[in-house]
């Protein structure tokens, strides 16, 4: 092979080697450090087809979220700073997007599929869910939103 | 080389069905700018829907367009590189397959009756007829590839010792990706969704179908992107002035792609449930093996382009830049895979965003990924298909080109509207803007509560974008089909650019047959796609009923 390969191509080909060693570091880093990570999986549970918010402590929640043909419940979720949620995501007919840009929050809804991801809400605002797949007529029209230590719209 | 009446006939009409397509394909691109800038705050404009509109943007152009000009390009370089016709008869019926499904498909998309965006993901359900018309236009594809391999086994058989030409290992290997990536594809269209559609069967698996369109939706990129490739790899250096710097490397290039573009769908999946983080990972892992050959492409595609500028006398580093043909009028191929290169090096390395797990959090479904795949698909993918459609028609119908001074600056102007238009989608993504969303009506509208003033730059930004990809995009139409009504001017002929290679290895046995890469490509498909489905086999619950656009109560409970 030596012969067919040039010295220039040689360098590029280690230069490429250790571009994407570097590319794969950072996914890796970034995980540990950071906890960043994709939607967990779940087995289908009916149990998560109704939906509320679970208090398990006063830092800690549970959500089961339901989307569904054109509006997320529960549609106002309100929990402290400081507190770790546990989205759990189903749609209740077509496909949906749960999207909290402001978290990299960012999952799909699905018939007879259970979604989940955690997140620690560290500062009070709102945040805006917005659903960013397709679900027929009214999808520009879903809402929900995170209201983390602010007055309660009710 | 000369060809019959017949070969040129068909070449004709497998062109300009998906040019003429095109017109209410960027029609569309553009409307869709305009309600998400907020200009238009309504459901439908002149009778289209923006849903409809966008269902038949993404299937006539990323669709239809792609794979009619696959199949015409394949034909050109199989009948051209072995000097021989494919048979005329299964040619013909492959055409009449595909043709057929596009009435099917674009009568129901038409009608209104399957507003479900070109990824048609259940339990939205569209008319049986666009599932059918979907079947058929792959199934057609299929046919003509069936019949390359055919000669190509031929003429292996009277050449076993002859490297196979460049472009012929291309067509080939992208018609087996497509083979491959459309079995899932056809048996989620033929066995889950078309029984369901005519209420054979009330219910279906979601995650399941997702997840066997997504083993297509990949590779579907990649059956976009090769025909592309084969022409930078065969043709660009030639156009510039120089040779290819290597044909082994186009050849290991290739292969990879083989090897690495189907088992990596479940990157398309990293926001769904019922399969784990490790499959997600494992494939995300495969998918950064595709940035192999792709480096190896830009690498090999910049030697050949400074080798040519060199030729022309150019000095220094990066002054080999400035000496290539960019404004040659009879030279405007050049010009088309040129601007290509330039957007698709924005969209490889936004791609790369895209791959890397957690990062596709922040991007999936957002403005972003349209802003993205405008500079893949409307970028080197589309821009090489409009450009080798013009130089196919002018060679086989000896006509010369209507304002050429006009052709050649289209890709330039396309490329600056794509880099504007994809700045303003990429950096609304980038502060939440979803995709796929008629923002006009909510999101970009002062008087709706749901108003996003930080919104307002990036989708103006997208509409000046939009506004000059779309002035582009007619220029051609009218370019394209001003030429078909030009008078005959010189000898009809099959043509296409060769360009030699710099180092033209001798033939390597490995990198010149099919088995050896089939038999790997299938294990590596195997530990990546088994996992997944038992993963969906066995996380998913209860099968969804269907729903159409418009009704949040499932068909079956309408009807009674
Ligand atoms: C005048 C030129 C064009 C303009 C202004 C344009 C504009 C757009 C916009 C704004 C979207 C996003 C709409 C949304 O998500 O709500 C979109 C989607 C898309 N475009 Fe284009 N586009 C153009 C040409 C093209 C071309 C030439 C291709 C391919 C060859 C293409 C392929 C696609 C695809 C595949 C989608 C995704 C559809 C979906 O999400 O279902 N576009 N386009
Ligand atoms: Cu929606
Ligand atoms: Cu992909």
């Amino acid at each position: 092979m030596a012969a067919i390969i040039d010295k220039i191509e040689k360098r590029i080909i280690i230069a490429t080697g250790f571009l994407l060693a570097l590319f794969i570091f950072s996914i890796l880093y970034a995980r540990d450090k950071y906890r960043t990570d994709i939607p967990e999986c779940l087995p289908y549970d009916k149990a998560y087809t109704e939906p509320k918010v679970n208090k398990i402590d006063e830092k800690t929640y549970q959500v089961f979220g339901v989307a569904q043909m054109w509006m997320f419940q529960p549609a106002e979720i309100n929990v402290p700073v400081g507190s770790e949620v546990d989205f759990f995501l189903t749609s209740k007919d077509v496909v949906h997007g749960f999207n909290i840009a402001q978290k990299n929050v960012n999952m799909m809804a699905i018939y007879g599929s259970i979604n989940k991801t955690t997140v620690r809400f560290d500062k009070p605002g709102v945040y805006d869910i917005v659903c960013h797949e397709y679900c027929g007529s009214g999808h520009q029209n879903m809402k929900a939103q995170v209201i983390v230590n602010y007055p309660q719209s009710k | 080389m000369q060809v019959s009446k017949s070969f040129k006939r068909l070449i004709f009409w497998e062109l300009s069905i998906p040019v003429a397509l095109l017109t209410l394909g960027i029609y569309h691109g553009l409307m869709q700018t305009i309600y998400r800038a907020g200009v238009l705050k309504q459901a439908a404009f002149a009778k289209l829907d923006y849903y409809q509109g966008l269902t038949l943007h993404g299937v006539i152009n990323a669709i239809v367009l792609t794979t009619f000009f696959a199949v015409a390009f394949g034909h050109a370089t199989i009948a051209f590189y072995f000097k021989k016709e494919p048979n005329r008869k299964v040619a013909w019926f492959s055409f009449a397959l595909m043709t057929t499904g596009t009435v099917m498909a674009a009568w129901a998309m038409l009608a209104g009756k399957a507003s479900v965006l070109y990824t048609f993901y259940p339990p939205l359900k569209g008319h049986p007829l666009f599932y059918l018309g979907a079947a058929l236009l792959i199934v057609g594809s299929w046919v003509s590839f069936f019949d390359w391999s055919r000669m190509y086994v031929k003429w292996k058989n009277e050449n076993p010792n002859t490297k196979t030409p460049l472009a012929v290992i291309g067509t080939l290997i992208n018609f087996t990706i497509w083979f491959v990536c459309t079995l899932a594809v056809a048996y989620e269209v033929l066995v889950l969704l078309l029984p369901w559609s005519l209420g054979w069967t009330p219910t279906v698996n979601v995650t399941l179908a997702r997840t066997l369109f997504w083993f297509f939706g990949h590779a579907l990129v990649y059956f976009w992107l090769l025909p592309a490739y084969i022409m930078f790899y065969t043709m660009l250096p030639k156009l510039a002035g120089g040779k290819l710097y290597s044909d082994l490397a186009g050849r290991i290039a290739l292969f990879l792609f083989l090897l690495f573009s189907v088992p990596v769908g479940v990157h398309h999946q990293y926001s769904d449930p019922s399969i784990t983080q490790g499959i997600k990972f494992f494939q995300g892992m495969l998918t950064f093996g595709v940035t192999i050959p792709s480096f190896i492409t830009a690498f090999t595609l910049a030697a050949s382009l400074e080798y040519a500028a060199r030729r022309r006398g150019s000095k220094g580093w990066f002054g080999w830049m400035k000496k290539l043909p960019y404004l040659d009028a009879d030279n405007y191929l050049f010009a088309y895979l040129i601007s290509g290169l330039i957007l698709f090096i924005f969209g490889g390395l936004t791609g790369i965003v895209n791959a890397s797990y957690q990062l596709n959090n922040v991007v999936h479904n957002t403005s972003w990924m349209p802003g993205h795949f405008h500079m893949t698909v409307a970028g080197p993918v589309f821009l090489s298909i409009i450009g080798m459609s013009t130089y196919l028609y002018t060679k086989l119908s000896g006509r010369k080109i209507f304002m050429p001074k006009v052709n050649v600056i289209i890709p330039y102007m396309w490329t600056i509207g794509v880099l504007i238009f994809s700045t303003g989608l990429m950096w609304g993504g980038l502060i939440g803007e979803p995709r796929r969303t008629n923002l006009g009506m909510t999101y970009l509208n002062p008087d709706h509560e749901l108003f996003r003033p930080d919104w307002v730059p990036t989708t103006t930004l997208a509409l000046i974008g939009g506004i000059i990809m779309f002035i582009a995009g007619t220029l051609y139409i009218v370019v394209f089909f001003g030429t078909m009504v030009r008078k005959k001017q010189h000898a009809a002929a099959l043509e296409l650019p060769v360009s030699d290679a710099y180092h033209d290895e001798k033939r390597i046995p490995l990198f010149d047959k099919f088995k050896p890469w089939l038999v790997v490509m299938a294990i590596i498909l195997v530990v990546a796609y088994v996992p997944a489905f038992l993963n969906v086999k066995n996380n998913t619950g209860p099968k969804a009923p269907g729903f159409t656009p418009d009704n949040p109560v499932p068909i079956e409970s309408t009807k009674k």
